[in-house]
């Protein structure tokens, strides 16, 4: 199955999608792989693979603190890859990675995609590599591995950049729920579900799924009352850090 | 076009550009719609131009220093920037940034501050326009830059501490990045030097240009020629050299020279020469030379002086060092203490750590004989005297 069939096949299931972020590296080194294959075991959609940064500029305390803490325990990108080389035997939900664009620019962009497409994953989230820079510099490198980059909006995104990013994508919007960092617990009141509405109401050609803020089952049903799925981050890893892999899937299931 | 001005994707040469997260879209791009108009409109103009002069005290003097001047066998002027109101070149910028915080509508500032230079002069002017101010400090600094701190509390601003990363200027910059994300609609970041992203390098390159006019005007006043042979400035991220720099920026004839901070030394592990030790990546989504690991994971630097102590440059002086248009010249701590007590001695002048390190090319014989040079006094030493007292024993 090629990578944008894996992402097609998931967005295309009836039902409403969870997707899970986690920081490669986090709580333990090599906890990495152990993460992925209880997400799916549990029920899982999609996992998203946070690739650690020193300075990760969108994110709140809970995502900065994981992260500071797997660069400690040692974590790399030639790591990450290393314990991801044989997930495909392992695993058959789509994998996203998400990171910021220094490590990539390090590691070699040409080199991470190619790396990206050997270890069966199938797309990517770069918060700090804006559209037009991916579409002049990077698309064509990124399409030529089969890896399918998927964009953010937020409320202050304008219905014509919408579009624009729309037609850029390739499987799915990442929707983030209000100008915020990652991990702002806030209410999901009147304005959310307009802006929730407003979106929908534009009738993408791509899903949207939704990210920040959502922790629990009440806001999971939440967001996806407009939108194909939910993003869960900052409220998966608080869960790690208090009870570890071994909480998971209890977790997955108290959401789903 | 002049190849050292920022081109129309926001680049100078290969550095620079715009590496936002979208929650930062909406702002960025309106500054970038707006900042040229506003800065050229009569009326940022005329507010501007009255507040330069009778509130920061502008034109600055362009001093001859006649006793360095023998002591190094060549005619050195200092342009007294130590002079403006809150005793460095940064009030230039938050001046202009507040006025065009005010054209956007804006109604909430933030700031970042390493050694509280910048976050006292945006503290200043926020109290001047009765704003709010939150200024990101990070938590080591905080400590060792109490009188500053206590600065910008008596002004009015909310000083909050940066406790992520190395808790130091990039984490505070991080912090007020952040900040910026959860508050999208009523906020302006003012930045305090030229990092960060299009059009921030630019925009604070021409708030600080004003250095590089009137020392046009009063170098020709005074010796008959606008062009020294030779400009020297500190850079850290590099406001006050891109001011003094500006407007020579094409006149190639003169010889542009950047002090930056070698800590205990550009080989140590305990420096902060980014020219020497940098490499391309992304900070402050500016891509320009950092400091990193081989993994990209960007690197606490060191220096003496907290307000060099940044692991980037702006993009404008990344491309003037590759393209070779300006001499970088490491300077560890040693050098520039022994250049600020040089100073004090011969001129009566107590510069700032991050202004001495300008001074110490003389010593290390940057400036050939009889040349003609331009120093940027860029801030006084008051908020270093601490640091002085301990290096020089002074309180025994």
């Amino acid at each position: 199955m090629t990578m944008t069939d894996r992402l097609e096949k998931t967005l295309s299931k009836p039902g409403k999608l969870l997707s899970i972020y986690f920081t490669a590296g986090y709580p333990a080194v090599e906890d990495t792989v152990p993460i992925i294959k209880k997400l799916e075991e549990a029920g899982a959609d999609m996992v998203e693979i946070g690739l650690p940064f020193s300075d990760p500029l969108a994110d709140g305390p809970v995502i900065q603190e994981s992260s500071t803490h797997a660069l400690r325990n040692g974590m790399t990108t030639r790591k990450l890859f290393d314990q991801i080389r044989d997930i495909r035997q392992q695993v058959s939900l789509p994998l996203v990675i998400m990171g910021y664009f220094n490590p990539i620019l390090q590691f070699g962009v040409e080199a991470f995609c190619a790396a990206c497409a050997e270890s069966g994953i199938d797309g990517l989230i770069l918060p700090d590599l804006p559209l037009d820079v991916y579409e002049r510099d990077y698309k064509e490198i990124m399409e030529a591995h089969g890896l399918s980059v998927i964009f953010l909006i937020t409320p202050q995104t304008s219905d014509e950049r919408i579009r624009q990013i729309d037609s850029a994508s390739t499987s799915f919007i990442y929707m983030v729920s209000s100008a915020s960092t990652t991990g702002v617990q806030s209410e999901f009141g009147k304005g959310r579900d307009a802006y929730f509405k407003r979106i929908a109401d534009l009738d993408l050609k791509h899903p949207q799924l939704v990210g920040f803020g959502i922790s629990d089952a009440a806001s999971f049903q939440r967001a996806t009352t407009y939108a194909k799925g939910a993003i869960i981050g900052s409220g998966f890893i608080r869960m790690l850090t208090e009870k570890g892999t071994g909480g998971i899937e209890a977790y997955i299931k108290g959401i789903l | 076009m002049s190849k050292y001005q920022v081109d129309a994707n926001g680049f100078y040469g290969e550095f620079g550009g715009a590496f936002i997260p979208e929650m930062l879209y909406p702002n960025i791009e309106e500054l970038r719609q707006e900042y040229r108009q506003i800065l050229s409109s009569e009326s940022f103009q005329q507010e501007y131009q009255q507040l330069l002069r009778d509130y920061v005290g502008r034109p600055t003097p362009l001093y001859f220093a006649s006793r360095l001047s023998e002591h190094y066998g060549a005619r050195i002027y200092l342009k007294r920037e130590d002079l403006c109101h809150t005793g460095a070149h940064k009030v230039n910028n938050t001046v202009g940034q507040i006025l065009l915080a005010r054209h956007l509508g804006k109604s909430r500032i933030i700031a970042e501050t390493g050694a509280g230079q910048h976050g006292v002069a945006t503290a200043t002017v926020c109290a001047l326009m009765g704003m709010p101010c939150i200024v990101y400090m990070g938590e080591v600094d905080i400590a060792r830059q109490a009188p500053n701190v206590a600065r910008m509390k008596m002004l009015g601003a909310e000083v909050r501490p940066a406790r992520s990363g190395s808790r130091t200027l990039k984490d505070a910059t991080n912090e007020a990045i952040r900040d910026w994300i959860n508050n999208p609609e009523d906020t302006h970041y003012i930045i305090g030097s030229v990092v960060g992203p299009h059009p921030y390098p630019d925009l604070v390159a021409r708030l600080q240009a004003i250095i590089s006019e009137e020392i046009k005007e009063q170098l020709l006043a005074a010796e008959g020629t606008e062009d020294p042979d030779v400009l020297v400035a500190c850079v850290g991220g590099g406001s006050n050299a891109a001011g003094t720099y500006y407007h020579y920026l094409d006149r190639e004839h003169v010889e542009i020279i950047a002090a930056e901070a070698a800590g205990l030394g550009v080989d140590t592990g305990e420096s902060a020469a980014t020219s020497a030790l940098g490499k391309m990546g992304i900070i402050h989504a500016s891509k320009t030379l950092l400091m990193q690991t081989d993994d990209g994971q960007i690197t606490e630097p060191y220096s003496i002086s907290a307000g060099l102590d940044y692991p980037g440059v702006g993009p404008l002086h990344a491309h003037l060092f590759k393209s070779g248009r300006a001499k970088f010249v490491p300077v560890t701590d040693a050098e520039a203490m022994e250049a600020g007590q040089e100073l004090a001695r011969l001129e009566g002048i107590i510069p700032a750590i991050e202004t001495a390190h300008g001074f110490a090319v003389l010593k290390k014989g940057h400036i050939a004989k009889d040349s003609l040079a331009v120093i940027n006094l860029s801030g006084r030493g008051d908020k270093d005297l601490q640091t002085y007292m301990d290096y020089f024993k002074l309180s025994e």
